[in-house]
């Protein structure tokens, strides 16, 4: 049996002591679109990025494809959130989405005419092929979102991390992005998409993670994705866990 | 003009500008990254690194103190980071704790152990370009006269810029990307972390090759000055590289000119920053897209289309009541009146309306062109409506905004979801060309 694609065994990421993410453990063994579902602070973020090693972790391992994340940098995709950089940033589109052939060719090594053509075919593929040489500045939300979608189909990747690619979009790309991730499902690949549209779980994922400082369940949405498992996750945080956040924030500032 | 004056000329000038060019370039990725006032930090915080360095190995200059600066411009970065994190303190307050007081701690070294050390304030702070062309050595026997002489100052400032640029060129992918997007960096394994150490050992060992000649307030200006205004001209990161280093030229050379015997006769480093600040505050106003400028041109050529639609339907609204040859008032509107006198005069010049009787008409042409405003004004007016709720007293305000605003196309996409409208919800008739 091939090693599973994700496995995150009990893994707890804290800020300042205070933790986050309680003891998550979630296995994905075959290629799946999943999404991660949860209400504002429920660690939706967090996750992705301790799964990608950008927190320390407190306790717990990621393995994926049965390795550490490490060493399988180049099958792994991300899409940050659409905020988290600076849009005035001096390059175009076509900067961009090359930044997305970067991880494969490694240090030092420049793109070249055979990346350049490939960062073309991915624009054309969200339906930019037009812009490439626009300022990114100069883009709306959902060129904007089209944009870092390119870049991850850029990076070739088998396993996509996208934080929010759905937020402030236009209905135009909403639909431009869904097909694409079905697409991207169908050859075969695996998606964590985060996701705060609770409409379109059920038509988007076929495996859903419901997430709220701790792991709520997670499945096929089918068995998931139910209004007893929703009351679960959106009604508010476990008291006990609260208090012992404060409690351990505590601590650490008495001690 | 003699030998001797043309050889300082040329000699400040390429000793400043090979300065100035290696710090501009470092400030691309300062002012990116928006860590402007981090060059301010390492120039300070490398101090006690300079100390201790000159303590060991017993002398002044050399690679030693370009090494303990480089380790105090790391320290600097990673205490700070290490005060936010882990003692709970915001970011830009622990940058300011550690860094002046490890400057503290050098100026205190000093006092102490290095009491002999000759240091002339005003050098630091000011920089000292008289002393470039007077501090040589013979580079070659060959070559004869006042040329066979190179200042002192020259070669340190090349192999910083030397050193600035190769870096440059050998991240260059790495680099943008991780100022871009630190994060995607990390993921891919490019570790964002390492890199910025390596920037910041680098930017400490420039300031402190360069601060020698220049001193430090010109240093400060060249890591922000010629990159921010650099990216106020460009949309490329290479080109902003080229700007920066170009308006780093300028400003040395400009600078040097302007504070000569002949002109201001005044300190060099200081001419040269002040040159640097009028050139940004040039490109402030000119520049070509972000220029306050072009923006207010843009702006006011908006205003008088504005006004000229606002005369074509209020004088459409008239002949469709019958008042042909009216006055048009537009005292409701808040325009200027130049803006007002301005596009009677355009919609004029253009034949699209006409004197009649002490009032205006509009000729056929300008009442083609009233007609889609008054048709986008109307559709707007419909749409609010049904999509909305609202009274209906409330409808023409937000129209009368939002008329100038809806071209042809947007007509069509408004009337096909309006299933092609005749009348407005005040019940007028909504015109179609």
């Amino acid at each position: 049996m091939p090693p599973p694609i994700l496995d995150v065994h009990d893994v707890t990421v804290a800020y300042h002591r205070k933790p986050v993410l309680w003891d998550v453990d979630l296995t994905v063994t075959k290629p799946s679109l999943v999404g991660i579902v949860g209400p504002n602070g429920a660690g939706k973020s967090t996750l992705i990025k301790a799964i990608l090693g950008l927190v320390p972790l407190v306790s717990g391992s990621v393995h994926v494809f049965g390795q550490p994340v490490s060493q399988e940098r180049r099958r792994i995709g991300y899409v940050p959130q659409r905020e988290s950089v600076d849009w005035d940033f001096p390059v175009n589109v076509l900067d961009v989405v090359l930044m997305g052939t970067y991880g494969r060719l490694g240090w030092f090594r420049r793109p070249g005419a055979r990346e350049k053509a490939w960062a073309h075919e991915c624009l054309a593929e969200v339906g930019m092929a037009d812009l490439a040489r626009q300022q990114i500045g100069q883009l709306s939300g959902g060129q904007q979102q089209r944009t870092f979608l390119a870049r991850a189909l850029a990076q070739q990747a088998d396993l996509y991390f996208m934080d929010e690619p759905f937020a402030g979009v236009d209905a135009a790309t909403e639909r431009a992005i869904a097909t694409l991730l079905r697409q991207l499902r169908r050859d075969g690949k695996t998606l964590f998409v985060v996701h705060h549209d609770l409409r379109t779980v059920p038509s988007y994922f076929d495996h859903v993670i419901l997430l709220n400082v701790r792991l709520v369940a997670s499945g096929p949405t089918p068995l998931v994705f139910t209004e007893d498992n929703l009351r679960k996750t959106y009604g508010g945080r476990l008291a006990i866990l609260e208090t012992m956040g404060q409690a351990l924030s505590q601590e650490e500032r008495t001690a | 003009m003699t030998e001797a004056d043309a050889y300082r000329i040329v000699w400040t000038i390429v000793v400043g500008s090979l300065g100035a060019t290696a710090c501009a370039l470092l400030g691309c990725f300062l002012i990116l990254k928006r860590l402007s006032m981090l060059g301010d930090a390492i120039s300070h915080g490398v101090l006690p690194g300079i100390a201790l360095a000159v303590l060991v190995s017993g002398q002044v200059g050399g690679v030693a103190m370009i090494i303990g600066a480089m380790l105090f411009g790391v320290l600097t970065v990673v205490l700070t980071e290490w005060l936010s994190t882990a003692g709970n303190v915001s970011e830009d307050a622990s940058l300011g704790v550690v860094f002046t007081s490890l400057f503290a701690a050098g100026v205190v070294i000093i006092a102490v152990f290095l009491p002999r050390a000759h240091i002339d304030t005003d050098c630091v702070l000011y920089g000292n370009f008289t002393n470039v062309p007077l501090d040589t050595f013979t580079w070659s026997d060959s070559a004869t006269g006042i040329w066979s002489e190179i200042p002192r100052a020259a070669p340190p400032m090349l192999a910083s810029l030397a050193l600035t640029v190769g870096f440059i060129a050998l991240f260059w992918k790495e680099l943008k990307l991780a100022a871009f997007d630190a994060a995607l960096a990390s993921a891919m394994g490019f570790s964002a972390a390492l890199l910025h150490y390596l920037f910041v050992a680098l930017v400490a060992a420039c300031s402190v090759t360069t601060f020698e000649a220049m001193g430090s307030i010109l240093v400060l200006a060249m890591l922000v000055v010629p990159p921010a205004t650099a990216h106020l001209l460009t949309d490329r990161l290479w080109a902003m590289l080229v700007w920066a280093a170009g308006l780093a030229v300028s400003s040395a050379t400009f600078g040097y000119a302007l504070a000569s015997q002949w002109v201001f006769n005044t300190n060099v480093a200081g001419m040269i920053a002040t040159v640097a600040g009028t050139q940004f505050a040039l490109a402030v106003v000119l520049a070509p897209r972000h220029g306050i400028l072009v923006r207010f041109l843009r702006q006011w050529r908006l205003a008088l289309r504005i006004a000229g639609e606002e005369i074509l339907g209020s004088l459409y609204r008239h002949e469709e009541a019958g008042r042909v040859g009216a006055a048009v008032s537009l005292h409701e509107h808040r325009l200027s009146p130049w803006i007002v006198a301005l596009a009677f005069a355009r919609l004029r010049r253009r034949g699209w309306i006409e004197r009649l009787n002490g009032g205006w008409r509009l000729t056929a042409a300008g009442k083609h062109e009233a007609l889609s405003v008054v048709r986008s004004h109307r559709l707007w007016e419909t749409f609010l409506g049904k999509e909305f709720e609202l009274p209906i007293d409330h409808l023409h305000a937000p129209a009368a905004r939002m008329e100038h605003f809806i071209g042809p196309q947007m007509q069509e996409e408004l009337a096909a979801q309006l299933q092609e409208p005749h009348l407005d919800p005040h019940g007028k008739q909504i015109p179609s060309p």
